[in-house]
């Protein structure tokens, strides 16, 4: 079974899905970014999916699975790339992603995650 | 390659879920439905796949591209020989599920497509029609 690398950058994980997801690779990513955030101590995920050509309801229950078990190790999840027609079919699906950050791309992404760093900081010192 | 007009593949295993996938883009591709378009019929197989996979205990997927004209489509069978589903108004419900999955699987897929069609009996299989035109 194939695996998807995540990679570490300061107190963010990155992870670019780039195959066509099996419902084995996408449940062991779920693991692999539990253990990792244990592991990292780290306060982002970042999630590209701009590569997936389709999320079905077993890629979006996925996503939901990683940013609320991140949330609960205190770490925020964005998913950024979402392609339009991607977007489209998620909704009229019937998907809504509750309680998924997401953002345009890679850069926003980013961004978010510094901004709730930013604010986790003052949350701790205030 | 090109893919015929008309044909078929099993159904038996997750990576299947992936190959029907890949089969309904070619497909999709070759008779230039639009990216949207593709990418509803596509999570739609993806969605039937898993069913007759997970559910059905495996099966298959035949496709059929069809004519009325002036209208292009694309039409999919997925077909098992499982349990059947003894409360279909039930399963075709938003939200409800068998517990392993979102609830959207059968009733989203119905949204994605023009043409939907089920016929289920207790003990003997399931089979889902599905067709979208261009």
């Amino acid at each position: 079974m194939q695996r998807i690398p995540i990679l570490q950058m300061g107190k963010c994980l990155l992870v670019t899905i780039q195959v066509d997801l099996q419902d084995q690779t996408a449940l062991a990513l779920q693991d692999d970014l539990s253990a990792k955030i244990e592991a990292t101590g780290a306060h982002g995920v970042l999630i590209d999916i701009s590569a997936l050509e389709i999320v079905d309801s077993f890629i979006g229950r996925m996503l939901a699975g990683i940013s609320g078990i991140a949330r609960v190790l205190d770490a925020t999840t964005v998913v950024v790339g979402m392609q339009p027609a991607v977007a489209i079919t998620l909704v009229e699906l019937g998907l809504s992603l509750e309680g998924v950050r997401t953002a345009l791309n890679v850069e926003r992404g980013m961004q978010m995650l510094r901004d709730a760093a930013v604010e986790d900081s003052r949350d701790a010192t205030g | 390659m090109t893919l015929p007009a008309e044909g078929s593949m099993v159904l038996a295993t997750e990576q299947d879920i992936v190959m029907s996938r890949q089969t309904v883009r070619k497909l999709t591709q070759q008779i230039n439905f639009s990216l949207v378009d593709q990418t509803k019929m596509i999570t739609a197989a993806s969605e039937l796949s898993r069913n007759t996979v997970v559910y059905g205990g495996g099966g298959e997927m035949r496709w059929q591209v069809v004519t009325k004209e002036p209208k292009t489509g694309l039409r999919l069978a997925f077909e098992d020989k499982g349990p059947g589903i003894p409360d279909l108004t039930l399963a075709l419900t938003d939200g409800w599920t068998s517990g392993k999955g979102m609830g959207v699987g059968l009733s989203g897929s119905r949204r994605l497509v023009n043409e939907f069609d089920i016929r289920t009996a207790v003990g003997e299989g399931t089979c889902v029609t599905i067709t979208r035109w261009k």
